[in-house]
């Protein structure tokens, strides 16, 4: 017996999950260089969410034809992913479609994984026509430019490859043809080898499978350096998804503390510390960079798969801002991943001199959110670019008094006079007796 | 007009139904204060025993905590919850839906904890409750369309109310393509208000207007104080001013009732 293909076979499998697994562990890490914050509570509802808009593809079909059709490529993904059982049991031990014991109904999953395999090639196919063709708008806005474009290419390209050869592998297997059942499309294939020798097409045959499983290890390991991390990242990312209602913005523990001393009459200000307390390092407010984002906003950084309907629905990006909800998303995760290599590089990090704030995401896009939240209800897996974009104007005000100046004013208004505008406080009820 | 104040109330040794929380639109902005009175009329004539805080009452903090000044924020939180647990609030309806959802989402944590409403839900409430009857149908069958503020619709899922009372009005509800959890900013929130836009090609309000505008609708009706303000220089902007009027849903009901 030859067991070299089985051998090769184990390696390849081996380096291609192996591979994947250490660059997860570092996506984990990444993750959890973010601050803490709790969203462990209320898993019933999170576990519903993350049916509903995950699962259950909730929020996708709000745009129908994009949303059929991704729900199509995504039912095709995991359906005939079942496929992959056969082949690894088969690449490692040798064995033919070891599964076809199962008679009919293993006919009836390869039939529909054909079936499958073939709208999925026509959904994907109509995806690209919708990116280059009819250039929709929001895959063509200028945080789209190079490696984001060609991501989305490439990984059309390669599902295009994938469930071609998937049915080449059928068409070109003999005996299965010959069965003449479970093959409701690689059929339609069969006379395209029409006048190859058997040893020909078993060459072509296994040529397909080898190249289909390498296929799907290949990109299995690509999703970590791409914006496909969403189907993974779908998943945690809805379940730990803000569930308090939109408008409520986060509350600064360490702010309420210090206004409480600032409020309260009892409290000495220049009261010795007691003894034993250590010297707290003074926290900063805000976010300048991604460490100081807490882990769900990392998350969602990672998950954003740039489809750019938040930016779609954003009303500074219609009306030409610089702000762009999805380049806020695409800027924080390559700042995080920049992080993350400055770590793996030097064991910790060590300052670069750079930043999330100025270096990527400049004031300007900050100051044109009109905290709306229509980013946050577009996204199709619950990203909130919102929050991070308050947390990044809490250290632009916080830290460094860098409001625009006019909002100064109103700020300055609020804190003398207790509204927005100069009016006096005495005044609040004139109205009552204007005509 | 009949405006009493908690002040006068606890003097009194009254404790009214509920708080009308104004805001500072409602109190200093000339459009908004037409609103405000709009709204008194309908809780005098419903005759629900409400208050103002007056002179005590003060910015709920909302563009400052927009801005990112949370200190700023949360300075005004605690006063305002001072005054208001003082005088043993426990409902408190307002105009605005800034004020609304500040009110109602971020004051629990800091020790504020109301019954909070926004006045369509009232107003709704004491039509449901035969309080307040609508006749007359000044606006029946003309067509008006919502635009809907953010912090309420989209920042807490209130989009009923306002247009159950457009209905009530037996007035012809025409929805803009971009609407309820859909709806386009008007352009003021996140304190965007109190300075000028970032560089661009259009202002948001006239992109919002102008899609008002194509509802082929006379009047734009809102909730929201700065929403008003915004659509009404987007009418002007498109110089539409003398064909439609953008009106808050209290003064369309105070209106009918002529009030």
């Amino acid at each position: 017996m030859n067991y070299i293909d089985n051998i090769a076979f184990a390696i390849i499998l081996f380096l291609g999950v192996g591979f994947f697994v250490k660059n997860f562990q570092k996506l984990i890490r990444n993750i959890k260089l973010g601050k803490d914050i709790n969203r462990k509570d209320n898993s019933s509802a999170r576990w519903k969410n993350m049916a509903k808009i995950a699962l259950g593809q909730s929020k996708m079909v709000k745009r129908p034809i994009a949303g059929i059709l991704h729900i199509i490529v995504y039912l095709g993904f995991i359906i005939i992913n079942i496929e992959v059982i056969e082949i690894i049991i088969d690449g490692l031990f040798g064995t033919h479609r070891v599964l076809s014991f199962l008679g009919s109904f293993y006919s009836f999953l390869i039939g529909s994984f054909e079936i499958l395999a073939f709208l999925v090639l026509v959904s994907v196919s109509i995806f690209w026509i919708r990116r280059m063709v009819l250039k929709i708008p929001r895959f063509w806005n200028k945080e789209m430019k190079g490696f984001p474009k060609n991501d989305a290419l490439y990984i059309l390209y390669f599902e295009m490859v994938l469930m071609s050869l998937f049915l080449i592998m059928n068409a070109t297997d003999v005996p299965f043809q010959q069965n003449d059942i479970g093959n409701p499309i690689s059929q339609f294939l069969v006379p395209l080898f029409e006048g190859f020798n058997a040893s020909t097409l078993f060459i072509v045959e296994r040529t397909a499978w080898w190249l289909h499983i390498t296929g799907i290890l290949i990109f299995l390991n690509y999703l970590y350096y791409s914006k496909h991390l969403h189907i993974l990242l779908a998943f945690p990312n809805t379940y730990f998804a803000n569930l308090n209602p939109k408008g409520q913005f986060t509350n600064l523990e360490s702010v309420t503390n210090e206004v409480k001393m600032m409020l309260d009459p009892t409290i000495d200000p220049f009261a010795a510390q007691p003894e034993g307390a250590a010297d707290e390092i003074p926290e900063k407010f805000g976010a300048s960079d991604v460490q100081d984002l807490n882990w769900v906003q990392l998350l969602n950084a990672y998950t954003c798969t740039e489809c750019g309907r938040c930016t779609a629905a954003c009303p500074a990006n219609i009306t030409g801002k610089e702000l762009s909800p999805r380049a806020i998303m695409m800027k924080t995760r390559d700042r995080l991943e920049e992080v993350g290599e400055n770590i793996n590089k030097n064991g910790k990090f060590v300052d670069d001199g750079k930043q999330l704030l100025n270096d990527y995401i400049k004031p300007e896009e900050l100051w044109a959110c009109t905290s709306c939240n229509a980013c946050v209800e577009e996204c199709p897996v619950n990203i909130d670019p919102l929050a991070i974009i308050l947390d990044m104007r809490r250290y632009l005000v916080m830290e460094q008094s860098a409001a625009p100046q006019e909002l100064n004013l109103m700020m300055t208004n609020v804190e003398n006079n207790g509204a927005p505008w100069q009016y006096n406080q005495m005044d609040r009820l004139n109205w009552k007796d204007e005509k | 007009m009949n405006v009493p104040t908690m002040a006068e109330m606890t003097a009194q040794g009254k404790q009214p139904e509920i708080l009308f929380w104004v805001g500072c639109a409602g109190s200093f902005d000339d459009r908004a204060k037409k609103i405000t009175k709009a709204f008194v009329k309908i809780l005098n004539k419903a005759g629900v025993e409400f208050a103002v805080l007056g002179t005590e009452e003060s910015c709920t903090g909302d563009p400052a905590k927009r801005a990112g000044n949370e200190f700023l924020f949360q300075m005004q939180a605690m006063t305002n919850i001072e005054v208001l647990n003082g005088y043993e609030i426990k409902k408190i309806v307002t105009a605005c839906p800034h004020c609304f959802n500040t009110l109602k989402n971020e004051y629990p944590q800091l020790g504020g904890n109301y019954e909070v409403l926004h006045h369509t839900e009232l107003i709704e409430t004491l039509l449901n409750d035969g309080r307040l009857s609508i006749e007359g149908g000044k606006y029946k069958g003309q067509k008006i369309t919502f635009h809907d503020p953010c912090y309420l619709g989209r920042a807490n899922d209130i989009y009923e109310a306002p247009r159950s009372l457009i209905e009530k009005l037996e007035a012809e509800l025409v929805e803009m393509k971009r609407c309820k959890s859909d709806g386009l900013c008007c352009g003021a929130g996140g304190a965007q208000m109190f300075k000028e836009p970032e560089k661009g090609t259009k202002d948001i309000n006239v992109e919002r207007t102008e899609e008002a505008i194509k509802t082929k609708s006379k009047i734009i009706a809102t909730g929201c104080p700065f929403c008003n303000t915004m659509m009404t220089d987007g009418v002007k902007a498109t110089n539409k001013e003398d064909d439609i009027k953008v009106l808050d849903i209290a003064e369309l009901i105070a209106n009918t009732e002529d009030l």
